[in-house]
């Protein structure tokens, strides 16, 4: 029976591991805004416009 | 569809409908945004356009030219607009943060709204090198964005922003906030941890409800010691805001609900450490535990936020940030509100807004105060008469020498009032408050009973028996019963359309004796579409022919539909003007002969079978030819007259108005039968004025509830017992109040506070079964046998029946609307 010892320790180890997760995302601000990623993940990565010259006009307004 | 990024996935495509080509929400999806045509191609937005823009771009390898865009002569003005960015005080107060390379900086941009808005604002990056990361919240429609401040100024940022359409919002209001305070992570903390605990201590408390062998005692100490370890931080954390709170209210001698719930507290922890140590028992750890997190969940469930409703805006959030200023030599500087002096001269352009009391030196003024003093009628102002602060020049440009600063004008005055000083409604609820006075003192009262009665038979007992009864009475079922069903309350009413601050305001419901509405804004729509033109379609020159004809008269149907047309700015000569007086009016404008008037007037001898409605509308007569005629509704809102009778029925009504006596005849007998109407009505009522007339109401001992939408009932609503402001646009500016009230609702007013009145009845049949339950309760402990497995089944059990009674009760009740009616909640 002395393995329960080890089981309890285990087991508060995993569910500290859980609440120190929880403190972090509550830090990150992951609760602050739960709506945006949801669109967000819709969008493909696209690659970086190959060269900014691309698009003078853009670029130039805010010169 | 290439091009776009594929979102076509994620929004079905509505057939029959227009759809933008890049984001494929409808274009006319109700929000009034204006669809943008491009390429043979047509937007919902600028920034769908520009994403496609870029993109096309980008794919096909070519230029693309940005000065086809309709619109970009505009750029000039705008870049003019801005300029007081680079005035260092100014942006370092819009900044969140700036070590000297790298700034963050957070905008409202009002114009956010679809997935393509978000994806073009967060590849910001792309378009301007100094620009290092942009985050979009989409809900708050707030966009932070950091950047590099040698490479890019903040002035900079903001004009890349309105070049893409996305020109942020930023008010005097923007200056005091950009510092945000730290968002209240506290409650979070403090029932995750208490969540956590509760859980481990029910896992370890299991030998203890199943009953081990005296072989396995060894258990019992160990789980005993983990619980308290467990539970320490739980009561001196999780639960401290309590044990304060009781504190603070014993020192100042006030008995909220906070003594009986800290008491219990301290006095299960207590008792349970003491019997784990001496090890005569388990202790009540888990029910201590679960309390805790129970409460915490009410107190976080209580807290109703809302995305861009504000509940404490001032004049600030009104006014712009910057007027510009004609310096002495001649020139003109952006120059910020705060640092405007008396003396200064200023330019006020068509549609901008007068932010101090002045003296106008140069232009014609035509001045809109619906908003500030609730005139209907925009008010012409003479060179060297007084203009006063917060009123919108509707004509020309003008010029202004300031006679007062901003803070000092006479609007803006109302601020400095004692009324915007106090905390209104906020802090713990009165109701619970009121009756934990009662508990608290019964719940001592039989403690101390049980207590003399045990001691001369047995000390221990008397003991058990007496903290048992402070444990099984702390009042858990009783705490969460306010916050959810009140809380539950407030979210429904949200969801209808009536934006509560918070759960007080419904206490504060009653015993409401008085009403006050407000005229302009409240009463009245502010949409100018009281005048509905039926026949033959006009061309833009005929229009404004209408308007300027009709400006020649001075009747008031004549005033209504010169307003019409104000906003084009388009001045006609009106000659060979007549007015016919009770008839019409005629008068040659440009080519055209035209004559308004009664329908006798146009089409004599033709009068038929035909509804009031046609009988009194203006018709049109255009080269001798009629066209057609405007009908008149009264710009009141729909059903106004329903809901004031309704308020009639129960409270005594008065009526607050900016505006002249002119609607008095017609208003009166909707206040009131017999010439009592006359009385409840107040003109020409400054915004000091009504602020001192409900504080005079309050002196009488009367509850006022308010009922206003503009600056100028910014102070009664504050000063009143619960101010409702009314708005056509919630997110758009209110002035302070307790609750906002969707405009399209306001039939619904009754309904909602008639919701309101029966969910405090609900509370009162809450408190009612919490009471059975403490008398169970408290039969188990003053015979001094409360084990803890009944502790830890009753105490659960009677929370979870509080909330799903409070909670289940209130959505039955809640007003019935059908779901079309709703407020759009699409995002």
């Amino acid at each position: 029976m002395k393995i329960i010892f080890v089981l309890i320790a285990v087991s508060l180890l995993v569910a500290l591991g859980f609440l120190a997760a929880f403190i972090w995302a509550v830090k990150s601000g992951q609760y602050e805004d739960d709506y945006t990623p949801s669109i967000r993940m819709l969008f493909d990565d696209k690659p970086a416009p190959s060269s900014r010259s691309a698009n003078p006009k853009i670029h130039s307004t805010d010169k | 569809m290439t091009l776009s990024p594929s979102l076509s996935l994620a929004v079905p495509v509505e057939k029959s409908e227009a759809v933008c080509y890049h984001c494929r929400l409808p274009i006319d999806d109700g929000s009034g945004v204006q669809a943008v045509k491009f390429d043979d191609k047509v937007f919902c937005c600028e920034g769908c356009k520009t994403v496609f823009e870029i993109l096309n771009a980008n794919d096909l390898c070519a230029f693309y030219d940005l000065d086809q865009r309709p619109g970009i002569s505009l750029k000039g003005r705008r870049q003019a607009h801005y300029a007081w960015l680079d005035e260092p005080d100014l942006r370092d107060k819009l900044l969140n943060f700036s070590d000297g390379k790298q700034s963050r900086t957070t905008f409202y941009l009002p114009q956010i709204h679809c997935a393509s808005c978000l994806w073009l604002l967060e590849n910001l990056y792309k378009l301007s090198p100094g620009i290092k990361s942009s985050k979009v919240n989409f809900l708050k429609k707030e966009v932070y964005i950091t950047f590099a401040n040698e490479t890019v100024s903040l002035r900079q940022v903001v004009e890349l922003l309105a070049s893409i359409g996305y020109a942020p919002e930023i008010n005097l209001g923007s200056l005091d906030q950009a510092v945000k305070k730290p968002v209240a992570k506290r409650l979070i903390y403090q029932l995750g941890l208490a969540g956590f605990a509760f859980g481990n201590i029910m896992l370890l408390s299991f030998p203890e409800y199943l009953g081990l062998d005296a072989s396995d005692n060894w258990f019992r100490q160990l789980f005993g010691y983990l619980n308290i370890l467990l539970a320490t931080p739980v009561v001196f954390y999780s639960g401290g805001d309590y044990l304060k709170g009781a504190w603070h209210s014993l020192r100042t001698w006030s008995p909220g609900i906070d003594i009986p719930l800290a008491l219990g507290i301290t006095v299960l922890y207590a008792r349970s450490v003491f019997e784990i140590i001496t090890s005569t028992g388990g202790g009540y750890l888990d029910s201590l535990a679960g309390l805790v997190f129970f409460l915490l969940i009410g107190k976080w469930f209580q807290q109703v936020t809302y995305h861009r409703i504000s509940f404490d805006r001032d004049y600030r959030s009104y006014f712009p940030v910057s007027a510009t200023r004609i310096l002495p030599g001649g020139g003109e500087e952006a120059s910020s509100l705060d640092s405007l002096r008396a003396g200064d001269t200023i330019l006020v352009r068509h549609g901008e807004l007068i932010p101090a009391d002045g003296i106008l030196t140069k232009g014609n003024a035509r001045v809109d105060y619906s908003f500030v003093t609730g005139e209907a009628e925009p008010v012409d102002r003479n060179l060297n008469e007084k203009l006063y602060a917060g009123g919108r020049q509707v004509a020309e440009a003008i010029e202004i020498v300031l006679t007062k600063k901003v803070s000092q004008s006479y609007l803006t005055q109302l601020w400095n009032d004692d009324t915007f000083k106090k905390e209104k409604l906020e802090g713990t609820s009165r109701l619970a408050d009121q009756v934990s006075r009662w508990f608290t003192l019964i719940v001592l009262t039989v403690a101390f009973g049980t207590l003399a009665y045990w001691w001369p038979k047995d000390v221990q007992v008397a003991i058990n028996a007496f903290t048992a009864v402070l444990i099984i009475a702390c009042p858990c079922a009783a705490a969460l019963n306010v916050p959810f069903t009140l809380g539950n309350a407030v979210r429904i009413l949200a969801r209808l359309g009536f934006y509560i601050k918070n759960t007080n305001v419904i206490e504060a419901l009653h015993g409401v004796k008085t009403v006050v509405f407000d005229k302009t804004g409240t009463l009245t729509s502010s949409n100018g579409n009281g005048i509905a033109y039926l026949g033959e379609t006009l061309t833009k020159t005929e229009q404004a022919g209408v308007s300027a004809l009709a400006r020649q008269s001075s009747h008031p149907l004549s005033r209504q539909l010169a307003a019409l047309e104000s906003q084009s700015g388009v001045k006609l000569a009106v000659e060979n003007f007549e007015e016919k007086t009770g008839q019409g009016i005629e008068g040659r404008v440009g080519e055209d002969l035209l004559r308004l008037g009664s329908r006798s007037f146009i089409l004599p001898g033709r009068e038929e079978n035909l509804s009031e409605e046609k009988k009194s509308g203006v018709y049109l007569e255009i080269n001798g030819k009629p066209r057609g005629h405007f009908i008149f509704n009264h710009h009141y809102r729909q059903q106004v007259w329903d809901v004031l009778a309704w308020f009639r029925q129960r409270y005594k009504v008065f009526l607050l108005s900016g505006d002249n006596e002119g609607e008095q005849h017609y208003l009166a007998p909707k206040f009131g039968a017999n010439g009592q109407g006359e009385k409840c009505l107040f003109f020409n009522q400054s915004p000091h004025d009504k602020l001192a007339f409900v504080k005079n109401l309050q002196s009488e001992s009367q509850k006022v509830l308010m009922l206003g939408d503009g600056l100028n009932d910014a102070g009664a609503l504050r000063q009143s017992d619960i101010g409702i402001a009314v708005s056509e646009d919630t997110n758009n500016f209110t002035p302070a109040c307790d609750a906002i009230l969707d405009a399209r609702y306001f039939s619904k007013l009754p309904a909602f506070l008639a919701f309101a009145k029966k969910s405090i009845h609900v509370v009162y049949a809450g408190w009612a079964l919490a009471v059975v339950y403490n008398v169970v309760g408290l039969s188990f402990a003053t015979q001094g046998n409360l084990s803890p497995v009944v502790a830890a089944i009753l105490m659960p059990l009677s929370s979870l029946t509080i909330v799903l009674f409070g909670t289940g009760l209130t959505t039955l009740l809640a007003p019935k609307m059908p779901k079309t009616l709703l407020p759009n909640h699409k995002p």
